[in-house]
């Protein structure tokens, strides 16, 4: 039960400063997923939450208090990491229950509270294994576990679904967003896979490179990206962008025409959703089809546009495409098109 | 073992044959010495100085090896077997104890000239007990440590080593074990003594059986800092048994105590084997 507030919060590694000043506040039991490409800086970020990086710059409110001189174990948060970090030569109640030994709590209370973890988790029967022992499934389990018989203020997620497989991870996703809102704890979850991000977030955060791009709900963020890079990450598959040129009311890129929306000139980058073309014999854009995925339930078809740039269209259902057949025309509605500044990437329209 | 081993190599016929004949005939060479000293050990004096030496046991062995442990020529060997156990236990914990904390610190802690540190305990590696041994010597002598037990012990217990080793098992712990244990509340000293000593518990028994023989073995410092008998350890013990001059040496008695000094070190290689070689051979993680 806790608000988290990061302000201004920057990171510096000698003269290098990785995270460039990141602001937040989290409501109490809500869970943000923090996601970016591999080196943007989010688990950094999450580090410098736990305590376990020092905070260069800006300041961290825990409930309210100031918490960046604060040791990990005395902001009372826990975390699940990547490989788990299970300690190898104590049995799977052990884990659960070190936090609680050094807590100083009574034996018996230990096994009250870890027993309960454990029919939470369905891991009762895995009490007295050996991490070893374990498949990757149940290791992750027993760290959610770990996590939660101290029962913390702020869960910390430190890509903790990256280690499994893919139907796993599906399930694993269902099972920690299920457990989070059943015990309302604040959560911070890191990951790179915009999927997780979209599927699991109250509210994402979208890093790169140590900026924060955009923070909102998943919906917001996929309907109205605030950064081409925002908009290029989430949403699969990525986003196609174009260079176009605004004048007269008019975007005008290759031989094609759409009109624009009022008050933009000049250069823009032009950004379509593959999912959000359709087929239409009158369409304005056209596209020579290179290559078809069809994936059951929609169909993925890249191919370039008369331009030369590459462009990927989604398509509900089956489409039978043989190589090379040629152009297929697409339509666009208005509201579907993104309109970003061509020089800062920032959103224009 | 000798299961793993068969699927890599498959002998047959002849070539079984040959191999086992070669090991057995290296085994009785390398035994032979060993046989003598034991039936010399069970024979009275006139019949080992008599040529030929005899091969097979006699019929003295209680007798012999009552003398020698109770009575020895210038000391119990009982007093001698228990000075070597102090020296090399005493010296195995030691050493263990002090390289364990010295890694743990070179590896977990961020220190001015911890590098420094590091490389000063490495570079003593160059400097074996005889290089040292008249400073050393100076030094154990101002203290007034001659002739004592801690006389013995402190002058060996630093190991370079041992740090090295424990340092090089300490970076495979992954980190993650270390942020876990402080997101969970542990003190540096709680992880060390709840995850870092448990996890290396294999290496330690490895270290313990090698440290104890290089202990016990110890052979030049002990000759040089005893003067008093009731201070010898085993090892140089024997050689202050051989008389000087015209004295006849009690040669069964001497015998009777080389056999006995072999049997420690014997007793702790075979009952920690199964620890040794999975200390050796794999890092359970």
């Amino acid at each position: 039960m806790a608000t988290v507030d990061l302000d201004n919060i920057k990171k510096r590694f000698g003269n290098t400063e990785v995270i460039k000043g990141v602001s937040l506040s989290v409501q109490d039991g809500e869970f943000i997923v923090i996601v970016g490409p591999s080196g943007c800086g989010k688990s950094t970020l999450l580090r410098m939450v736990a305590g376990l990086e020092t905070i260069s710059e800006g300041e961290l409110r825990i409930n309210g208090q100031r918490a960046n001189e604060r040791e990990p174990m005395d902001r009372d948060i826990a975390m699940v990491f990547q490989n788990y970090a299970l300690y190898p030569h104590m049995s799977v109640a052990q884990n659960m229950g070190y936090g609680l030994k050094i807590a100083g709590l009574p034996k018996p209370e230990i096994a009250a509270k870890v027993a309960e973890a454990a029919k939470l988790l369905q891991l009762t029967d895995l009490l007295d294994r050996k991490p070893k022992q374990l498949s990757g499934g149940q290791r992750q389990r027993v760290a959610m576990g770990r996590a939660i018989v101290r029962a913390p203020s702020v869960f910390l997620f430190d890509e903790p679904l990256s280690n499994l497989d893919a139907k796993l991870r599906v399930q694993m996703r269902l099972e920690i967003r299920e457990l989070q809102s059943k015990l309302g704890i604040t959560s911070l979850y890191v990951t790179h896979d915009q999927v997780e991000a979209m599927t699991m977030a109250d509210r994402m955060i979208v890093m790169n490179a140590g900026v924060a791009e955009q923070i909102g709900t998943p919906l917001d963020v996929y309907e109205r990206p605030e950064t081409l890079f925002a908009a290029q990450f989430i949403g699969s598959p990525s986003m196609n962008v174009i260079e176009a040129e605004a004048r007269d009311g008019m975007l005008h890129f290759a031989d094609i025409t759409l009109p624009a929306p009022s008050g933009i000139t000049g250069p823009v980058m032009l950004g379509v959703r593959p999912e959000h073309l359709a087929p239409d014999p009158e369409g304005p854009i056209e596209m020579q089809v290179l290559l078809a995925e069809p994936l059951g339930a929609n169909t993925l078809l890249h191919g370039r546009l008369t331009s030369g740039a590459g462009f990927t269209a989604s398509l509900p259902g089956v489409h039978r495409v043989a190589p090379g057949e040629g152009a297929l025309r697409l339509s666009i509605e208005a509201g579907n098109m993104h309109l970003f500044d061509a020089k800062t990437g920032r959103r224009i329209g | 073992m000798a299961r793993e081993v068969t699927g890599m190599v498959e002998r047959r016929g002849m070539g079984l044959w040959f191999t086992h004949l070669l090991m057995i005939a290296g085994v009785l060479v390398i035994f032979f010495p060993i046989w003598l000293a034991f039936v010399a050990s069970t024979v009275t004096q006139p019949e080992i100085v008599q040529p030929p030496m005899p091969l097979w046991p006699g019929d003295r062995f209680i007798e012999n090896y009552t003398a020698a442990l109770f009575s020895g020529v210038n000391v119990p060997v009982l007093t001698m077997l228990a000075n070597s156990m102090v020296m090399a236990i005493g010296i195995a914990v030691g050493k263990i104890v002090i390289s364990l904390l010295s890694a743990f610190a070179i590896v977990y802690f961020r220190f001015p000239g911890r590098n420094i540190f590091f490389w000063l305990i490495f570079l003593t590696l160059m400097l074996p007990v005889e290089v040292r041994i008249v400073p050393t010597y100076e030094v154990i002598a101002g203290f007034g440590m001659l002739n004592s037990y801690s006389g013995l012990i402190f002058p060996l217990i630093a190991s370079a080593t041992a740090t090295f080793l424990f340092r090089q098992f300490f970076l495979t712990v992954p980190d993650e074990l270390a942020e876990a244990a402080r997101v969970d509340g542990a003190r540096p000293m709680r992880f060390f003594w709840d995850i870092l000593l448990p996890m290396s518990r294999t290496n330690i028994a490895a270290l313990f059986v090698i440290l104890f023989i290089y202990g016990w073995n110890q052979y030049l410092w002990p000759l040089l800092i005893t003067t008093d008998p009731s201070m010898n350890t085993i090892v140089m013990g024997i050689k202050q048994m051989f008389p000087s001059g015209d004295d006849v040496a009690d040669w069964p008695v001497i015998m009777a105590t080389s056999i006995l000094a072999m049997v420690p070190p014997v007793v702790v290689v075979i009952s920690m084997q199964k620890l040794f070689i999975r200390g050796l051979v794999d890092s359970e993680k």
